[in-house]
């Protein structure tokens, strides 16, 4: 055999070139070998090296991913002992004031996860309050999108998977609320069934389709919420989840304005380690938070309402957060039922619970499109407004969570008249008139702070220091102190992030001494 | 290797002293890991909630507390910047790419339009066909069912427990729960049959025309479940004589055939007609006169006779 002929043996891969570890060790090693197979290793630097925009606001999404890690893995660990069936058994658990009743399968294993399961009570009041923190941190989260304009184009699409991910969050709240077959979600339950009667033509069908019957059906919802809520929605939301963060690292980061920051660039700290350290600190942190509250703050104490009897009912209770604006809908609506020609549609139910929530989110999907309509602006923005900037959608964007806010107080309209003791007509007109005051006068009060805010001199600017002394004949004099980093816009020259980064000063410094910043406050990079 | 010195305007107080702030993270992770100690201990004796949801929600807070501290104070922050790539194509790849489409297309799928409408037939039939199996194999279709109850021509009054309901069970402003005779204790009986009856002044009762005879001794007897939401309309005001129901905050008049007085319910409750039988029990006249509950599209706005 010739020794030019190259064997299988002798394919020049980069591990057969060098035999001894080289210069990056066992790490060098093994990417080698990751990258003999899989081709990894330049799309892995520039992962590494990916730069992210520091801003507080931005770890509002980053609440909604961790408390979603939260309550995927104490969910995993309910399924284990959830018993989803609404067969009626006997309880005869370690719950004293429970024994000998008629209880459904599924609440007697809530019961039992809840005092029987070792650190059951506190995974399940995890799983409560997570699902409460991830819906709650996707809608700041959207606020902070929409209010700052970071949905306009490239970002549509992204918007759009945000704005489904929260319609998921929703019904998979609900869905899971309404598992433990409990006197409290069972009565949400019937008022979702009787939601769903009232759509116009298909509403009985769909009703006894879902349900398996007239509610409570034949006992089928359970197992099917069940499979919808473990399996189902989870998926969906998984697959959108990763979607929308593939589309972010695609499109990258957006940023404010400011400190050589250009609709070209990103300024931020890198990937590595910088931000790793951060998110999963961060991870652990809202992890911690919500253990605490698991711990501490009781939530959904099912054992004190009973198992689900159609006939019983409690007083002055309200459904999850998320629920409320719905609820509080339905409680303001007029009864205004259509009935003639052999049919009823049932408008008191149908235009609050239906038309209404599919009207606003519908408006959520169509806003980046509406507003690039309205203003002809289809341009690529990487650099966010400040909701000053753009009184009108700042406005719109007030009045709809005013609105929002409004309906979620008028669904305590009984707790409210109880607790000032006015009576409930009052309350109920009361709110009827808000929901119309609250948005118009919310949005032209923004409007106006916006536009005052505009006119002030300097505002975005960090206010420059001042030094006042007294001099030794009680005479007072200001001097403006020495610039601090950031107080001047620069051009900062897009670099690779290098190989290694020393922070100066490298050696502890001496007693007294700061850090040497260059007058710009820009950074000093040596090769 | 190039290696970038750099001095991180974002560092300033903390890197001034680097040491401290070490000893000060190291600290919070010391105590973190204390805490898991603690957590795991906890979990093995099985101590309340408190105690391993305390220690599990501290361990971890502190961890990740120091880990973002190590990561905000000694690590840096930059300002570092990169160049965005143009998501954008060359307008010659967009072309081509549009080419390849319209092209292809214009001799392949245009040229021959009936396969093309076919496969676009069958897929749709197929489609349709799918809806089927998903839906309509879930559940009995309603017909008739949401107009029905078990309250039959007779049927006997009982309470949750069975027993039945003599002249003398309520005082005057008492209030119980009824089903049919046999139905108390089913699912059906509780949801759909639920009646609630209530003692009334017989002088107080305004009765509407044909119903004169349907409250005997005061006893009125309506559908418990809410013409709103279908919730048990579970609340008596005794003073007022309201029935209201908790969810939506309807109330109805019980004096004056459960009209509804406040609220969103749109429709009265239905009304059970009563008679006391030979041996003084409470009994239905005839079934309920119309669908309980709340309103749906099939809903008959006349009355049902003969359910």
């Amino acid at each position: 055999m010739s020794p030019s002929l190259p064997t299988a043996r002798s394919l020049p891969t980069a591990r057969s070139k060098k035999q001894a570890l080289g210069p990056y060790g066992k790490v060098g090693n093994v990417i080698d070998e990751l990258d003999d197979r899989l081709g990894l290793a330049k799309g892995g630097r520039v992962f590494l090296d990916k730069i992210f925009p520091d801003h507080w606001s931005f770890m509002l999404g980053e609440i909604a991913l961790y408390s979603f890690v939260v309550v995927m893995a104490t969910g995993i660990f309910l399924a284990l002992y959830f018993v989803p069936s609404t067969t009626q058994v006997i309880y005869h658990g370690t719950y004293t004031p429970l024994r000998g009743q008629r209880v459904s399968e599924a609440f007697q294993s809530t019961v039992n996860i809840s005092f029987g399961v070792r650190g059951g009570l506190l995974i399940r009041q995890m799983h409560h309050w997570s699902a409460d923190i991830f819906v709650g941190s996707i809608v700041v989260h959207m606020a902070r999108i929409f209010f700052t304009g970071a949905f306009r184009k490239p970002r549509e699409l992204n918007w759009t998977i945000g704005t489904l991910m929260l319609i998921l969050a929703i019904l998979e709240g609900f869905i899971g609320y309404s598992l433990p077959d409990d006197l409290i979600s069972g009565t949400g339950l019937r008022i979702g069934y009787s939601i769903v009667e009232s759509i116009p033509f298909v509403g009985s069908y769909l009703g006894t389709f879902l349900w398996g019957g007239q509610f409570p059906g034949n006992g089928a919802i359970e197992g099917r919420f069940y499979i919808i809520h473990v399996l189902i929605i989870p998926l969906v939301i998984m697959g959108l989840l990763a979607a929308h963060l593939g589309l972010l690292v695609r499109q990258k980061h957006t940023q404010f304005k400011g400190e050589g920051r250009t609709e070209t660039n990103v300024v931020g700290s890198p990937m590595f380690p910088t931000f790793m350290a951060k998110t999963t600190g961060f991870l652990f942190m809202v992890a911690g938070t919500i253990a605490l509250l698991g711990a501490f703050a009781q939530i959904n104490p099912i054992w004190q309402f009973g198992s689900y009897n159609p006939s019983k009912i409690s007083y002055a209770v309200q459904p999850d957060w998320y629920m409320g604006w719905l609820d509080g809908a339905l409680r303001i609506m007029p009864s205004w039922e259509f009935a003639g020609w052999g049919h009823t549609v049932p408008l008191e139910v149908f235009l609050p619970a239906v038309i209404f929530p599919g009207l606003i989110f519908n408006i959520a999907f169509i806003w980046p499109a509406l507003e690039r309509r309205l203003t002809g602006d289809n341009e690529l923005h990487n650099l966010l407004d400040r909701p000053r900037d753009r009184p009108k959608r700042t406005a719109a964007g007030a009045a709809m969570l005013g609105l929002l806010f409004t309906l979620f107080a008028a669904s305590s309209t009984d707790v409210l008249a109880n607790y000032f003791h006015v009576s409930l007509n009052f309350v109920l007109w009361a709110f009827r008139v808000l929901t119309v005051a609250v948005p118009i006068v919310v949005g032209l009060v923004t409007y106006g702070i916006c536009k005052e805010m505009q006119g002030v001199q300097g505002i975005g600017k960090r206010k420059r220091a001042v030094i006042v002394s007294r001099s030794a004949v009680g005479e007072y004099s200001t001097v403006t102190a020495a610039p601090r980093p950031g107080d001047a816009r620069e051009e900062l020259d897009p670099e690779p992030v290098p190989d290694r980064i020393d922070i100066a000063p490298l050696t502890p410094a001496a007693p007294g001494a700061s850090i040497e910043t260059s007058p710009t406050g820009s950074r000093q990079v040596t090769r | 290797m190039p290696i970038a010195t750099l001095s991180d305007p974002h560092l300033g107080d903390a890197a001034k002293n680097p040491t401290r702030a070490e000893r000060i993270i190291a600290l919070i992770l010391v105590v973190a890991i204390v805490m898991i100690a603690g957590f795991g201990a906890a979990y093995w004796q099985n101590w309340n909630p408190w105690a391993i949801g305390g220690t599990m929600g501290a361990g971890l807070f502190l961890l990740g507390f120091g880990l973002t501290a190590w990561g905000k104070y000694l690590m840096p922050q930059g300002p570092f910047v990169e160049e965005r790539h143009v998501l954008a194509s060359s307008a010659e790849d967009r072309d081509s790419m549009a080419a390849a489409l319209v092209e292809r297309s214009a001799v392949v799928v245009k040229r021959r339009k009936l396969l093309g409408g076919l496969f676009a037939l069958g897929s749709s039939i197929f489609g349709i066909v799918l809806i089927f199996p998903l839906l309509r194999s879930l559940g009995p279709q309603p017909g008739l069912s949401l107009d029905a109850s078990d309250w039959r021509k007779g049927s006997l009054l009982v309470d949750s427990n069975g027993r039945p309901v003599k002249k003398g069970t309520l005082v005057v402003g008492g209030i119980m729960t009824v089903y049919p005779e046999g139905k108390q204790n089913t699912t059906y009986g509780q949801s759909v049959d639920q009646t609630v009856l209530i003692r009334v002044q017989d002088s107080n009762l305004v009765t509407a025309k044909g119903r004169e005879s349907w409250a005997p001794a005061g006893y009125v007897a309506y559908s418990k479940m809410c013409t709103h939401l279908g919730c048990p309309v579970g609340l008596y005001e005794q003073q007022l004589e309201l029935l209201v129901c908790p969810c939506h905050q309807s109330m109805f008049n019980v004096r004056n055939g459960a009209v509804p007085q406040f609220g969103p319910a749109p429709r009265p409750l239905p009304q059970l007609a009563l008679y006391f039988d030979a041996s003084g029990n409470l009994r239905a006249q005839a079934p309920y006169d119309q669908a309980l509950g709340p309103g749906f599209f099939e809903r008959n706005t006349t009355k049902i006779d003969g359910i």
